[in-house]
């Protein structure tokens, strides 16, 4: 049904049509929801029977869990420091209620963009936004302003994504440039105490949050960089890993359930979208330097006192790992590559969250950085290989 | 110099279509360094200015004077001493400005902008067009770090020249100042925005 009606508004979008001014939009949609059917009429084309829109949605629903305990989480974040009564139910309409608009926001500004370049440009609209856009919310503190999210989210497309060319061009990841901006540009309101908890009623629901004595919406890992000897949750009870690993804990929207990103990791490793050799090496980087730092304790480092595994179930770490790192766009693309750039990702992480005190998180900023780097890795490991390949040659002759 | 070059030319020229910043691409690393907030850029600008004017005109004089392997090492002398004048008169007038500025009166020596101008135009041109091509190259340099520091101060601060523009009541309804303006990063992408656009009116100089 859905389709014989787009076949009859087709002809208006065509040239020549009266609404040829939006057919990248028209033609967008008609993708999205069909495969095309044309295919390739002139040499030889290998192609995948899943095209890059599919993988989009596989990503966004393998991002799916996250969202969904995010909302319960929020609710019940708030229920916890404002004393407030809420069913389970109650949170997670919450929750929802508080994650919308974030979501429409990100939507509206970066697929407006998308839209308007494509239009401008005279080519199909790219899909990479879908993924993009779903991440931004996940990934920051569920009390950043609307218009923030808008600025950083507008930065970031323009500067990182349509001024290399679009989806499928860019260097760094998006939405870890939107993170990265919010963080720099407007830093009191990305961490610190009141940021990671919603402290206002929404619809109703939920209560204000006042932040008595004992109430403190410090994430985990903030925390433990101002010196804390005991984890605790918002009003005081202990945090143990198990808790943290099921993610009740204050922290950025999707972040914060170690179990939820792994059903996503399952879903993007069984499908084959996601690169295992990134997942794999990321984590054991993670350990590895986490481990090293654990192996020499220091009071000046607050962080190196955690251990290997409770660095890769608090804060993003494991975000990052599955969902940023594996971007297939800004990650290397030679296999023995995958594992020199996952690895460091997971080192650098720990490093900067351990060594630099300023930082309580260092996950954004280390897959950032060795985005940059991937180009390099991937020269010098097609490099070795030839020069390799052309030893042996000599070997022979 | 075998071509006969307009003095008209020679002044207006840098102001846009060979503008020293953002199409030689010269002088780049005091644009980030001075530009977070508008006074200083202006001083700075106004500093550039008069050096490479009065450096442009005295090259000029001695310029068949000028023993060519140690070129170099004269241009030098002469700037330094330009560029030490220049900061005593800062030190004492604006004593503030000066101390915001620092090191990078001092490193108006090592700008590629005089060096430039001194090497391709001074050493082969009489005094008086010298003189144009040093305020025209001096101008377009300021021109660009008044723009720079004005979009910076005014997003990442609010302010310009130190007084308050933004609004009370934006703060009060949540706006905050964008701390990454303050930021070198910020200059860079706002001269590239400012590169985009002049490139964008000017067809000519887009590499193909």
């Amino acid at each position: 049904m859905l389709r014989k009606y787009l076949d009859k508004i087709k002809p208006n979008f065509m040239p020549g049509g009266k609404l040829q001014a939006f057919r990248s939009v028209f033609d967008g949609f008609e993708t999205f929801l069909y495969t095309p059917k044309s295919t390739s009429t002139s040499g030889v084309h290998v192609h995948d029977a899943i095209d890059s829109k599919r993988v989009m949605i596989i990503v966004v629903l393998a991002l799916i869990p996250c969202l969904l305990f995010g909302m319960y989480n929020a609710g019940y974040q708030n229920a916890l420091c404002s004393g407030a009564e809420m069913t389970h139910w109650e949170m997670f309409l919450y929750g929802f209620l508080a994650i919308l608009p974030k979501l429409v926001v990100t939507y509206v500004v970066g697929l407006g963009i998308e839209f308007i370049v494509a239009q401008k440009r005279g080519e199909e609209i790219q899909e990479g936004f879908l993924v993009t856009g779903i991440l931004v919310p996940l990934i920051c503190p569920i009390t950043t302003p609307l218009w923030m999210l808008a600025v950083a989210t507008a930065f970031s497309v323009i500067f990182v994504k349509e001024v290399f060319g679009g989806t499928g061009y860019n260097i760094f990841n998006v939405a870890l440039v939107t993170r990265a901006f919010l963080f720099f540009a407007y830093p009191a309101k990305m961490s610190g105490d009141s940021a990671f908890i919603p402290n206002e009623p929404i619809c109703g629901l939920g209560g204000t949050v006042t932040y008595a004595d004992g109430v403190s919406g410090a994430t985990p890992l903030g925390q433990i960089s101002t010196g804390a000897q005991q984890i605790t949750d918002a009003i005081g009870d202990p945090v143990s890993t198990w808790d943290a690993f099921l993610g009740l804990i204050p922290g950025s929207f999707g972040e914060t359930s170690t179990l939820c990103i792994l059903i996503g990791a399952a879903l993007l490793l069984l499908t084959g979208i996601a690169s295992w050799r990134i997942m794999l090496s990321v984590f054991a980087g993670g350990l590895v330097m986490g481990f090293i730092a654990n192996t020499f304790p220091s009071e000046l480092y607050p962080a190196s006192m955690l251990s290997p595994v409770d660095q890769l179930v608090y804060g993003g770490f494991a975000f990052a790992a599955v969902f940023m790192a594996t971007d297939p766009v800004t990650a290397a693309r030679t296999a023995t590559g995958k594992y020199i750039y996952g690895f460091l990702v997971g080192v650098i992480a720990i490093l900067i969250r351990v060594y630099n005190t300023g930082y309580p998180e260092g996950a954004m900023l280390a897959v950032l950085l060795m985005n940059a780097f991937a180009p390099l890795i991937d020269y010098c490991v097609v490099q070795t290989n030839i020069s390799r390949r052309l030893r042996r040659l000599r070997d022979k002759a | 110099m075998a071509e006969k070059v307009s003095n008209k030319s020679v002044l207006f020229n840098p102001f846009s279509k060979n503008n020293p910043v953002i199409v030689q691409v010269l002088g780049i690393c005091s644009v980030l360094a001075v530009t977070a907030k508008l006074e200083p850029a202006i001083v700075m600008g106004i500093s550039v200015i008069a050096v490479l004017a009065f450096s442009n005109v005295i090259i000029s004089l001695i310029r068949n004077t000028i023993p060519t392997n140690i070129r170099i090492i004269v241009q030098l002398v002469v700037v330094a001493g330009l560029v030490v004048i220049v900061n005593q008169l800062l030190m004492a007038y604006t004593y503030d400005v000066s101390k915001q500025l620092s090191v990078f009166i001092g490193l108006i020596i090592t700008n590629c902008i005089l060096m430039g101008r001194l090497e391709a135009f001074a050493m082969a041109n009489k005094p008086w067009p010298s003189f144009l091509d040093g305020v025209g190259n001096g101008v377009g340099y300021a021109i660009i770090l008044i723009i720079v520091a004005f979009f910076r101060e005014l997003l990442g601060s609010g302010t310009l020249l130190g007084y308050q523009v933004v609004p009370q009541w934006c703060y009060e309804h949540g706006y905050v100042n964008n701390g990454l303006m303050i930021l070198p990063p910020m200059a860079l992408i706002v001269v590239g925005c400012i590169i985009w656009i002049h490139r964008s009116i000017n067809k000519d100089l887009q590499d193909d």
